[in-house]
């Protein structure tokens, strides 16, 4: 390591929550979407919405959350020094990631299985608005399992880096900006699971 | 690095934290058995808004970081409002 290496903690961090207001804005714009067929369609998104498993959310919830927690305790832990635990915490939270992409996968089959996929012969002889309401269903969990995936990539990578010793106690803040992106992908969920497993 | 600025979060404080996000989990839940009509959605976007708010000051650590970074997030969010709020007043007024 060159001891004049510039590091501009504030930066990176800052750089990273830019990133994080355009997936705001990208998640936004699905979110609006659901809004405005909502107050299209409110029949059609309630009798859709009845048939989404409120197991397999409620779980994938806990799982997030969860999830969450490891990252930020792993933070905490790699300052303090203790690099094992933190280590171990971010291996949680991969397992976290495989977890909810797992539940995902069994969620997703269990509706397909049923018919229930865009452009299926069952959707199509069914009310528009059903058929909007499970489009976006498909679009925007797709659009965050992704995340999911992505994240638990990142968290490995920085896994990497900490056991090189590229990352530690005095220089954390690729852990730091992983967590960030990792709580973004909580965020969305815990925004995401009300509007599609609990429309009443 | 700034290392001496940075605010060391104690693990208590996110236990803390996650077991209120888990009663938030569960009291959405709870409500949404109750028919309250249209409310119902407000309701869930409240609990959510709690819920995000918690993740965002103490997982997030905005709480602990300088001006610069909240007014940010603040410009973020009223950008997202505005979107969201112009693009209803085309829907319902069209």
């Amino acid at each position: 390591m060159t001891p004049h290496l510039h590091k501009d903690y504030v930066g990176a961090k800052f750089g990273m929550w830019l990133f994080l207001f355009t997936e705001l804005i990208l998640f936004g714009g699905l979110f609006i979407l659901y809004a405005v067929y909502l107050s299209r369609y409110p029949a059609a998104f309630i009798a859709a919405g009845a048939e989404l498993d409120l197991r397999f959310g409620a779980a994938n919830t806990l799982i997030l959350l969860t999830s969450s927690l490891f990252v930020a305790l792993s933070i905490t832990a790699l300052r303090l020094g203790k690099t094992r635990q933190s280590l171990w915490l971010l291996a949680a939270t991969v397992a976290s990631a495989l977890l909810f992409l797992v539940n995902k996968f069994f969620e997703w089959s269990a509706k397909i299985q049923h018919g229930l996929y865009p452009a299926s012969p069952e959707l199509q002889a069914r009310e528009i608005g059903e058929t909007v309401y499970f489009n976006l269903y498909y679009l925007t969990t797709g659009l965050h399992g992704l995340h999911v995936l992505i994240g638990a990539v990142v968290i490995v990578w920085v896994m990497v880096f900490i056991r090189q010793q590229k990352v530690h106690r005095d220089d954390w803040v690729i852990l730091e900006n992983a967590g960030l992106y990792w709580h973004l992908v909580d965020l969305i969920w815990i925004f995401l699971f009300p509007l599609y497993y609990l429309v009443l | 690095m700034s290392s001496e600025s940075s605010h060391i979060v104690p693990y208590r404080t996110f236990i803390l934290i996650w077991i209120a996000l888990l009663i938030l989990t569960g009291v959405t839940i709870s409500v949404a058995q109750i028919d309250l009509g249209p409310l119902n959605i407000w309701v869930a976007l409240s609990i959510a808004s709690c819920k995000s708010a918690l993740v965002v000051a103490i997982f997030m650590h905005l709480k602990y970081e300088q001006l610069l970074f909240k007014l940010a997030l603040l410009s973020a969010l009223i950008i997202l409002a505005i979107f969201i709020g112009f693009t209803f007043i085309d829907v319902l007024y069209r």
